[in-house]
């Protein structure tokens, strides 16, 4: 089954195209990388996914229902979560209260109800506390979770994000940079984490990596982009030897870290 | 002979200063989830005072009745000036939104005086709050004591209600990254149109306590009161609602102090509200309890 779908989508900012015609698919269950070099309008597609960007052409499909221009909390109602490049937490508040915001959606509950603490009300947001701490035990951060999110270390932070957009109960999972700022051996623990997850909340997953050995490992099928355009797509072996890869992303890479 | 005039001069500052904390809670909540000075603020204020007054003296509804319906009535209508004046300008330049919240304000304004006339009208208090009690050699009206008592409760509700309920955590978050807060399933556009509401709700037990106390009401009313109760929540830090009510006492303590202790001064009352801003713009912009805030670049 067609998870998301992107058909043609375009992207312009003033006169500059962020995207180019640019069509992508994830199917049920499947991890799919998203690469390219910086500015190569890799998380602007994470942006017009999530609808705080409308493309400027094309069409966004979700479980074969079309998204496009959909208000962000919408989709993220319909089952789309994702994380962000720079974390952005809720600095201010506490962990838990980062999950428990996420959880917010799927409260039923009016205000009439809340104020006077119905029975209902009371039963739903005892579970949402609970599935709230379930989730910050699956992150390891349950015995953390009355402390400032901006206290955290900067791994915390970044499996934070990943037990908040959990906590909105999605069906595909977009992450950008999720390994960003990880040394070899915590990139390789994120990999095996990443998969787990999918398994256990039945997550399809949409990622955005720089971390070579991350992508190659993880993803079943990966796209290149660069400048807004599609250069690539196929298995990650596929890519990984495709000479256009290699001259605009992976050689200039390789080269830089030598 | 002293002691009780101080005495009498400190409950009249405290009663002032908590009407001016109920209305810049107002200023500063729209101000932490927008970043707009709502002008409007203090016309919305203003009518809450109207509002009261056609319930009991036109509709000859019972003044327990006619309060609860007043906030309820003011409440919408600061959800609909968000609604009719903000909303449509959200992604406009900020100053295109700010230039519409003084347009809001003239038109509250104006609009009270065609529909209700420019001539002031008496404030129909109740005589249970007006009575007058006596405190040892001075006489102060019943009302002084129960502004404080009434102010107290509302924000203790108010800080349940931020602290404590999904939708207060959601005015939170939405003021901290709005554009995070929608991908995380917020509703921008309720979570905004409750904040106004909360605002003006607050405003309109301000509004009511105001008219007791003042009970003359006209359709500039709101202008004065509105202005100092945005220098209250500059002073206190805008943004953060403690700092509204810190300020809001210390502009109201000190202007009754000013007065009390500097009779022939009684002409620069409302100056001194105006100085203290400029002090404080100099000396300590981010305000009392104001963070620093990084620019974004």
């Amino acid at each position: 089954m067609s998870m998301l779908k992107l058909e043609d989508v375009s992207m312009w900012f003033g006169g500059v195209a962020a995207l180019k015609n640019f069509n992508l698919e994830v199917s049920q269950g499947e991890i799919v990388g998203l690469i390219g070099p910086n500015g190569a309008g890799k998380t602007t597609v994470f942006n017009i996914i999530t609808g705080v960007y409308k493309p400027s052409r094309g069409k966004v499909y979700f479980l074969d229902r079309e998204i496009t221009g959909l208000r962000p909390d919408l989709i993220t109602k319909a089952g789309i979560a994702r994380t962000f490049q720079n974390i952005r937490l809720f600095k201010g508040l506490s962990v838990m209260e980062n999950v428990l915001i996420a959880h917010h959606l799927h409260l039923k509950a009016n205000y009439l109800e809340a104020i006077l603490k119905l029975p209902g009300y009371r039963r739903e947001e005892r579970r949402m506390r609970e599935e709230s701490l379930a989730l910050l035990e699956r992150v390891g951060l349950a015995d953390l979770r009355n402390e400032r999110a901006s206290a955290l270390s900067y791994g915390m932070q970044r499996r934070l994000e990943i037990a908040r957009a959990l906590a909105t109960n999605p069906k595909l999972l977009l992450l950008d940079e999720p390994a960003a700022g990880m040394n070899p051996k915590e990139a390789e623990d994120l990999t095996e984490f990443i998969k787990e997850l999918r398994t256990e909340f039945d997550l399809s997953i949409l990622l955005i990596e720089h971390h070579m050995d991350v992508v190659l490992n993880i993803s079943k099928r990966i796209y290149v982009l660069d400048y807004g355009v599609m250069i690539a797509s196929g298995r990650p072996e596929e890519v990984q030897n495709n000479q256009r890869v290699i001259e605009a992303y992976l050689g200039v890479n390789e080269d830089a870290e030598d | 002979m002293a002691f009780d005039l101080f005495l009498q001069h400190l409950s009249n500052g405290i009663s002032l200063g908590s009407l001016y904390a109920l209305i810049a809670i107002g200023y500063t909540m729209v101000y932490g989830i927008l970043r707009l000075i709502n002008f409007a603020h203090g016309d919305i204020f203003m009518m809450a005072t109207y509002f009261a007054f056609f319930g009991i003296v036109t509709f000859h509804i019972p003044w327990y009745i006619t309060f609860p319906l007043v906030l309820v009535l003011t409440a919408a209508l600061g959800i609909g000036v968000e609604a009719t004046a903000y909303r449509p300008l959200r992604e406009a330049p900020k100053i295109s939104i700010l230039i519409s919240a003084i347009g809001a304000s003239f038109f509250l304004e104006n609009l009270t005086i065609v529909l209700f006339g420019g001539v002031p009208k008496p404030f129909p208090a109740p005589k249970l709050f007006t009575d007058v009690v006596q405190v040892g050699s001075v006489s102060i009206q019943k009302l002084t004591f129960y502004i404080p008592v009434v102010t107290v409760i509302s924000l203790l509700g108010l800080v349940y209600l931020i602290n404590k309920t999904k939708t207060g955590m959601a005015m939170r978050a939405v003021s901290m990254d709005q554009e995070t807060a929608r991908v995380m399933g917020i509703n921008i556009n309720h979570t905004i149109a409750f904040t106004f509401g909360l605002g003006s709700f607050l405003a309109a037990v301000g509004g009511i306590m105001w008219g007791m106390k003042f009970p003359q009401i006209q359709p500039l009313m709101g202008v004065i009161p509105g202005l100092k109760c945005f220098i209250a929540a500059v002073i206190g830090g805008i943004g953060n609602i403690g700092g509204a009510v810190i300020g809001g006492f210390i502009l109201g303590i000190g202007e009754i102090m000013l007065v009390a202790f500097l009779p022939n001064l009684t002409g620069y009352r409302d100056a001194f509200a105006f100085i203290l801003l400029i002090l404080i713009l100099l000396y300590k912009p981010t305000g009392i309890l104001g963070e620093k805030t990084a620019e974004k670049v």
